[in-house]
């Protein structure tokens, strides 16, 4: 099996940053691919495993941050393809998301 | 003892009174230590019961509340949560303190970011922990909460509020807590009023009785003074008279208690009453009493057609329907009604006017099927007594469209329904090929009680709800069900709280009333249980 490690990166332009909902979407989707996959908030890390939430809470990533992906693995540019989309499309949280209503919040 | 007032800020709007509830945080509870292997199964047991916990929840929560659950199991079933506990247990630590400590330095961290969003997860964290902590010690976490009342607390964690049983009222008043968590989300969502940020000790008020949630003026009372609680009363009385049966009721679409939904039109009698009326709060206009047009001599096709565009634009698709002109009995207009009649309610009105006078009426049909390019406009002829007169006004009405047609005028075939008002079309309504029926409750019960609605005295027999008047609706609305033609109600009666019931048991399941009796009529509606009324 080939393993390389591949990178990517994504801008947020979520409403509130990487949080409670958009952070369950994308761990969720990260554990389904096999390769290893970190993220940081800038190109130099702090890395963090991606499919844990815990960590990925923790790095706190408010909205306009540069994600950067790191994967190792055999489907490591598949893996990255999909969270590049997901971050892209806004973690599919559309206009009338909860988080975008003023005064309320989830995530 | 004296009443106590606090200053908090409001995380979910309204009223609430009820008994006192503290919250007490789930306590630690004296778990003897034992060996570091048990511990550490102790606490993975605990985590899986937890876990099991919220599953559960999650599955009887509605969307909004699933979604934050998933965020708690996400966070439990992530081994690196309780990583620093497990290692607390390998050095020694019992399983609840080794739990206690991993999760509030978690805790820590969350409450001193700066963004509020991240800040407001430190509820979900103390909800794990505490929810874990229950789980450990046996305690029973998920044991419900009183109905009704306030609870007031440091602050309350999503899951307890889940599982509390809001049906019968109560609120939520916090030291702590947030307007942008997700339990304000909540209880937004639940119309469950809730303050925050109020600042007193807990322990200090714990010995209190009695409480009011204000969100006026963002306030908790505690013990109130006889006048403290009259005037929260009256406001609050005030509030949901304009509130719940106008926004409650009004905007919802109505729905009997046994989940039946029931359509419920507007009756309009001045286009102006659409001023102040969203679209939303209806499923359409179910009666468009043209005779407002009528009122300054005969209205040209013009002016007509731009009143009639208007209509259909404001119900944005939903349907308009526009009653002909029904001139004549009490609604005399000068130069086209017959004066002197001797009994005008059964001389020549409505259609039969119509018909005997057709220019007026092609005029209005021409105004009529310009409008309906524009939305779903019906024409609705009233006092219809034989079928006969449906067809007469259907050839006038292809005639219109004929000509329209041919002068290259935009037009549209409207669907042609009547009134149900004379018995004669009650009783034998299987003789009408009309797209709809819509009873005039009104002229149907005088009519059939042989009651003038004009005299008082004898007033006492106007009753729509009499078994005669209420065998010929159930007639109509069974004819309706069998041919699959739409059969709904325009007259008062509808927006009657006390013939509601009736008229739904008759097997109406569309009403339409005036836009003041919207709130009061979905809320007589949602009172019907269908299943009781055989």
């Amino acid at each position: 099996m080939d393993d390389f490690t591949a990178t990517s990166s994504a801008a947020l332009t979520n409403r509130i940053g990487l949080h409670a909902r958009p952070s369950v979407k994308l761990t969720k989707l990260a554990k389904k691919f096999e390769s290893q996959i970190e993220l940081a908030p800038a190109e130099d890390g702090p890395w963090v495993d991606a499919k844990s939430i815990v960590k990925v809470m923790a790095v706190k990533a408010a909205k306009g941050t540069i994600l950067h992906f790191r994967a190792t693995g055999p489907d490591a540019h598949a893996a990255l393809a999909a969270l590049g989309a997901l971050v892209a499309l806004n973690f599919h949280e559309d206009e009338l998301d909860h988080e975008g209503r003023p005064g309320s919040a989830h995530g | 003892m004296a009443e106590l007032r606090f200053s908090g800020r409001v995380a979910s709007g309204g009223f609430a009174a009820g008994p006192l509830a503290v919250l007490l945080n789930a306590a630690g509870g004296a778990r003897g230590a034992g060996e570091p292997a048990a511990e550490a199964q102790a606490l993975r047991n605990a985590i899986a019961s937890a876990l099991h916990q919220l599953s559960d929840l999650a599955a009887r929560a509605e969307s909004d509340g699933a979604e934050i659950l998933a965020f708690q199991i996400a966070m439990l079933e992530d081994e690196t949560l309780a990583a620093a506990a497990f290692s607390a247990i390998e050095v020694g630590a019992t399983a609840d303190r080794a739990w206690r400590t991993a999760l509030d330095d978690q805790i820590l961290e969350y409450e001193s970011t700066e963004d509020e969003h991240f800040r407001a997860r430190s509820s979900d964290l103390r909800d794990m922990r505490d929810r874990v902590l229950g789980a450990l010690s046996g305690a029973a976490t998920d044991s419900r909460l009183p109905s009704g009342a306030i609870l007031v607390g440091e602050d309350l964690t999503p899951s307890r509020f889940l599982a509390t049983d809001w049906s019968g009222g109560g609120g939520i008043a916090l030291t702590r807590g947030s307007a942008s968590g997700h339990v304000a989300t909540l209880a937004r969502a639940r119309g469950v009023p809730m303050i925050v940020g109020l600042a007193f000790d807990l322990g200090g008020v714990a010995h209190r009785t009695e409480a009011l949630i204000d969100s006026e003026s963002a306030t908790l009372c505690l013990d109130p003074e006889p006048a403290t609680r009259e005037d929260f009363a009256a406001r609050a009385r005030a509030a949901r008279r304009s509130r719940s049966a106008l926004d409650a009721f009004r905007m919802r679409p109505a729905v009997t208690a046994d989940g039946t939904p029931i359509a419920v039109f507007v009756n309009i009698g001045d286009p102006a009453e659409l001023e102040a009326l969203d679209p939303a709060c209806c499923d359409g206009i179910g009666l468009v009493r043209t005779e407002f047009l009528f009122n300054q001599g005969l209205p040209d096709q013009e002016t007509q057609y731009r009143v009639y565009r208007r209509l259909a634009e404001w119900a944005g698709g939903k349907p308009v329907t526009i009653r002909t002109l029904d001139a004549g009995a009490d609604k005399p207009i000068p130069g086209l009604t017959l004066e002197h009649e001797a009994n005008p309610f059964l001389g020549l009105r409505g259609i039969r006017l119509s018909l005997a006078r057709p220019e007026p009426f092609r005029t209005q049909l021409e105004a009529l099927c310009r409008a309906a390019v524009y939305g779903a406009i019906e024409v609705m002829l009233p006092m219809v007594t034989l079928p006969r007169e449906l067809e007469l006004a259907r050839g006038h009405l292809e005639q219109a469209l004929a000509e329209l047609r041919a002068a290259g005028v935009e037009c549209r075939r409207p669907a042609l329904g009547i009134m149900i008002e004379v018995p004669a079309a009650a009783i034998a309504v299987e003789a009408f090929d009309a797209a709809f029926f819509s009873i005039g409750s009104n002229d149907l019960t005088q009519y059939v009680m042989a009651a003038a609605r004009d005299s008082d005295v004898v007033a006492a027999l106007i009753d729509p709800s009499h078994p005669a008047v209420l065998r010929l609706i159930a007639q109509v609305a069974a004819h309706g069900a069998q041919v699959g033609r739409k059969v709904s109600l325009c007259g008062d009666a509808g927006g009657e709280p006390k013939h509601i019931e009736a008229l739904l048991g008759a097997g109406l399941r569309a009403l339409s009333v005036s836009p003041a009796a919207l709130g009061r009529a979905k809320e007589a509606i949602a009172r019907v249980d269908l299943r009781s009324l055989g």
